[in-house]
């Protein structure tokens, strides 16, 4: 069973995404840790050996932060962002987009499912 | 894009010059500026900047963990009154 970062990776996957299962590695730091640790990225999960699976554990340890530690980072980030008062926080704080984007349509991934605003009348 | 580091952090030029001297003399007092672009200096912590918000001057007080970021980013700019409230002229028309 492969268990790295504290997170179970699917077995029938190429390593080269599993790894991407894990909060914090995606694509492209997958393929960087694979041919760091000169492991072919085409190997299932489940063919992995012992000594391959402790390599990548020890570079993932040593060289990236992952799961809850980078979780806590962000969410520290923000954090400090509402406190101090600025706009990023602001709209961290509304649930809105952070960056600029428009707000008249879209941005339906800050604002959730859609809820319909009408003029009430009398 | 960010910045080039070559040219460094902007400040207005007068607004620094106006911290530099209330440090010199150990004073402290609010200072209006329209320069919300003006990055936040550490020399700037402990005094109150009265920043532009488009029709008044907003005092902010600096604290350290502002450092590095842009005076205009405490002060918003726009301000939502709210939607569809029923006028007496609005209802009048239909």
């Amino acid at each position: 069973m492969a268990r790295i970062a504290g997170v179970d990776l699917p077995r029938d996957k190429r390593i080269e995404v599993a790894l991407t299962y894990i909060y914090g590695i995606g694509a492209s730091s997958a393929q960087k840790i694979l041919a760091k640790t000169n492991i072919d990225p085409n190997t299932r999960v489940r063919d992995l050996t012992e000594e391959e699976a402790s390599r990548l554990r020890e570079e993932i340890d040593k060289n990236y932060q992952v799961e809850g530690d980078l979780r806590r980072e962000v969410a520290l980030n923000i954090k400090r962002l509402t406190e101090i008062g600025t706009y990023r926080g602001l709209r961290h704080r509304r649930g809105l987009p952070v960056r600029g984007q428009r707000t008249r349509t879209n941005a339906r991934t800050r604002k959730g499912p859609k809820k319909t605003v009408g003029v009430r009348r009398k | 894009m960010s910045r080039s580091t070559k040219k460094g952090p902007y400040v207005h030029p007068s607004l620094m010059a106006k911290i530099k001297a209330l440090n010199e003399k150990r004073e402290k007092r609010v200072i209006k500026t329209w320069s919300r672009s003006s990055t936040i200096f550490p020399d700037m912590i402990g005094h109150t900047i009265a920043v532009h918000d488009g029709r008044k001057h907003v005092p902010v007080y600096i604290t350290e963990d502002m450092v590095g970021h842009k005076l205009g980013e405490f002060v918003p700019t726009r301000f939502f009154r709210g939607h569809g409230s029923h006028t007496e002229r609005s209802t009048a028309l239909k």
